[in-house]
């Protein structure tokens, strides 16, 4: 039997080189011919196009992505960490003989390989039974771990923003930065101008939030041509204010349609170029289309309606309508609710009666708990969150003194039914206290910045650390409760890399090996018991 | 290749480490690379270290500890080998290691000199490299062995 084999690992110097060894006595041992294409920091020599088309069977033992991994579209695959080649090769050997005997006819499989193009990286991938809660999870993890390096960097230079220049860096009606510095008019000697620049180019940052976690959730659920749907729908989510939580609408619907369409019997003429065009076009039509008409519509409606009911109660208890604001401004961190309640009170402020800077400073507090709390939580019990969540949990600090809402994203997205619940409950709690203290600010952003300028500073400080107490506590409480299924997916991502998609290959293996011989939540192809009907169904594709 | 940029050389070889934690066995043999002049900025490279092993403990079934990182404190591929009798815990799961393999690696990659830290990481999945190392009786010995076995 020929066996092709990727090892990666996060460094690149010692334990790729120790797996691809192990593998390579492994399969001698067995009889086996091997060729590992190891990639680390040495260099690596790619497999050849007829290594790959004579191969009967593949192993990826990696913490890292595969680089090109469509290659191995048309092979059984076996896919762990690394580790697990160092310690178990030989075991691995085996799993590649059972995958590589259960793996349906492949008469058909190296036509793909050898015809000159790139192969269609078939391989949708069946969601079997046990693995889907945590390949969803995974899917998730790899979007926001892509994420957080933007929201950190754009967050950090928001907050920064403000430090320098005060809240007057970003009042609606300035000329746009970049005019002022194109114009020249630019004033190098102020304070007020670089935190304008450093607010700028930190917005900059967070408009490629949402795009991101969408491509990058269908790029895992479905590789490179799935990156493209999933970024334009991300981007039509900023467009009509769905926020991140249409991010994820998008993210998934376009992994799911890409993972179909490759599904799609197509005539060989066709198949070359099904991942770089027809794959694309066809996907971001139809999710582009999907976030606009489908998803679009009916959240302008929402914010519309939002924003009159928000208008029609005036005169309500003030200490309900901080509840409530707080409620709305912690539901989805500058999404569609969120914003209704800002701009409410925003818009009070041209008008600035007692009641408006009121609600201004319980939008503000409300609006602060999220990422404070999910900071405060990662430090608390650090275990009950992945090492990248601890690193955003460092920056968050920052973000939420600032209120920058968006600090939570990463949090928020990838356990959405523990972490929004719980900083509701924290905002509505701040809210309704900063309006119950009487707090004032005539300051639409700053965060901690704008404290001197607030009527009742100390009520305003007291009302954001008892929401944020409010929201670790029960985001806590939460977790722990839900520990023991998560259980797995903590000891998973004992191995994350810290940059990237580590996650996805490692908690997957991890949960999944037991069921499913070989099923990498992005690897092209599997040769499971569970998904021999789709192995079947992308041996047709690529004929 | 010349004493310079030797892999491993007699300096960097401490065949009884202190019977300690990983932290100290592995300031130990760090400071060795210092001595020679392989790392300019020690804090800096234990961080790195330290970094990497917090990812995934770097403890390997058979005794053997490999802590290792890029790290731009780091002037040239560099191997600082030491020895434990009682065992240092690298968070291997079958227990303590008693050899420990300290890989420094410069911050750029994909240089021509990485292959020879390939060539040792290949080398320590072999029973016969562990073995010699452990039945060396003097660090002359035991560095030649390495430098032999990684150039060959």
């Amino acid at each position: 039997m020929k066996i092709v084999a990727v090892t990666a690992c996060p460094t690149g110097i010692a334990h790729t080189y120790m797996a691809a060894e192990a593998l390579e006595v492994a399969a001698e041992e067995a009889g086996h011919t091997i060729t590992v294409e190891t990639q680390g920091s040495a260099g690596s020599t790619p497999l050849t196009e007829s290594q790959l088309a004579e191969a009967d069977a593949a192993i990826f033992a990696a913490d890292v992505e595969v680089r090109d991994k469509e290659r191995f579209a048309h092979l059984p695959l076996v896919a762990v960490g690394v580790k697990k080649a160092i310690s178990g090769a030989p075991g691995l050997i085996t799993q590649a003989e059972e995958a590589a005997a259960n793996a349906p006819a492949r008469a058909a499989a190296p036509a793909s390989a050898t015809s000159g193009g790139p192969a269609a990286p078939a391989g949708a991938k069946a969601p079997a039974g046990p693995g889907v809660a945590s390949r969803v999870r995974a899917w998730l993890m790899t979007g926001v771990s892509f994420v957080i390096p933007f929201v950190a960097a754009g967050g950090l230079l928001i907050a920064l923003g403000f430090a320098l220049g005060g809240y007057q860096i970003n009042l609606p009606d300035d000329a746009p930065l970049y005019e002022e510095i194109l114009s020249g008019s630019f004033d190098a000697g102020s304070l007020t101008a670089w935190g304008a620049l450093a607010f700028g180019i930190g917005s900059a940052a967070f408009s490629f939030l949402v795009p991101v976690l969408a491509g990058y959730i269908a790029y895992a659920m479905a590789d490179r041509p799935a990156l493209v749907p999933g970024f334009v729908g991300g981007a039509i989510a900023v467009t009509t204010g769905a926020g991140f939580l249409g991010g994820l609408v998008a993210g998934f619907v376009a992994g799911g349609l890409v993972m179909w369409i490759k599904t799609w019997r197509v005539p060989r003429a066709l198949a070359g170029i099904m991942p770089v065009v027809v794959i694309p076009l066809l996907s971001s039509a139809v999710v582009g289309l999907l976030m606009y008409v489908v998803v679009g519509r009916p959240i302008a409606a929402a914010t519309e309606g939002l924003t009159n009911w928000l208008n029609g109660l005036s005169g309500t208890n003030a200490v309900l309508l901080g509840l409530l604001l707080g409620l709305m401004m912690c539901f989805d961190m500058g999404g569609p609710v969120n914003k209704a309640a800002y701009t409410f009170a925003v818009a009070g402020l041209t008008t600035p009666s007692p009641t408006a800077l009121t609600i201004m400073a319980a939008v503000m507090a409300a609006g602060m708990v999220p990422p404070l709390a999910m900071a405060l939580a990662t430090v608390v019990r650090g275990s009950l969150f992945t090492e990248v969540e601890r690193e955003n949990g460092r920056a968050a600090w920052l973000l939420g003194a600032s209120f920058i809402s968006e600090g939570a994203i990463p949090f928020a997205a990838a356990d959405p039914f523990r972490v929004i619940p719980s900083i509701m409950a924290g905002g509505a709690v701040t809210g309704a206290l900063s309006m119950a203290f009487g707090t004032t600010l005539r300051a639409p952003h700053g965060g901690l910045f704008v404290v001197p300028l607030m009527g009742n500073p100390l009520g305003f400080l007291a009302a954001v650390v008892i929401g944020t107490l409010v929201a670790t506590a029960l985001v806590l409480a939460l977790k722990s409760f839900g520990r023991r299924r998560s259980a797995d997916d903590v000891a998973g991502s004992v191995g994350d890399a810290p940059t990237e998609a580590a996650p996805t290959a490692t908690t997957t293996a991890a949960s999944t090996t037991a069921a499913t011989t070989a099923a990498s939540t992005t690897a092209s192809t599997t040769a499971s018991t569970t998904a021999s009907t789709t192995a079947s169904t992308t041996a047709g594709a690529t004929a | 290749m010349t004493t310079d940029t030797a892999l491993i050389t007699v300096d960097l070889v401490d065949l009884d480490l202190p019977a300690a934690d990983r932290a100290t066995v592995v300031r130990a043999l760090a400071q060795r690379l210092v001595a020679a002049g392989r790392v300019t900025d020690l804090d800096q490279f234990l961080a790195d270290i330290e970094a990497r092993e917090a990812q995934m403990p770097t403890g390997l079934e058979g005794g053997i500890g490999i802590p290792h990182c890029r790290s731009a404190a780091v002037t040239a591929p560099t191997l600082g080998f030491g020895r434990s009798a009682a065992g240092v815990d690298f968070g291997a799961e079958d227990g303590p290691a008693d050899l420990v393999f300290l890989i420094a690696a410069p911050a750029g990659g994909g240089d021509e000199h990485m292959t020879v830290l390939a060539a040792l990481a290949r080398r320590l999945m072999r029973k016969n490299f562990k073995d010699t190392l452990r039945s060396a009786t003097d660090p002359a010995e035991a560095a030649d062995f390495i430098a032999k076995e990684v150039s060959a």
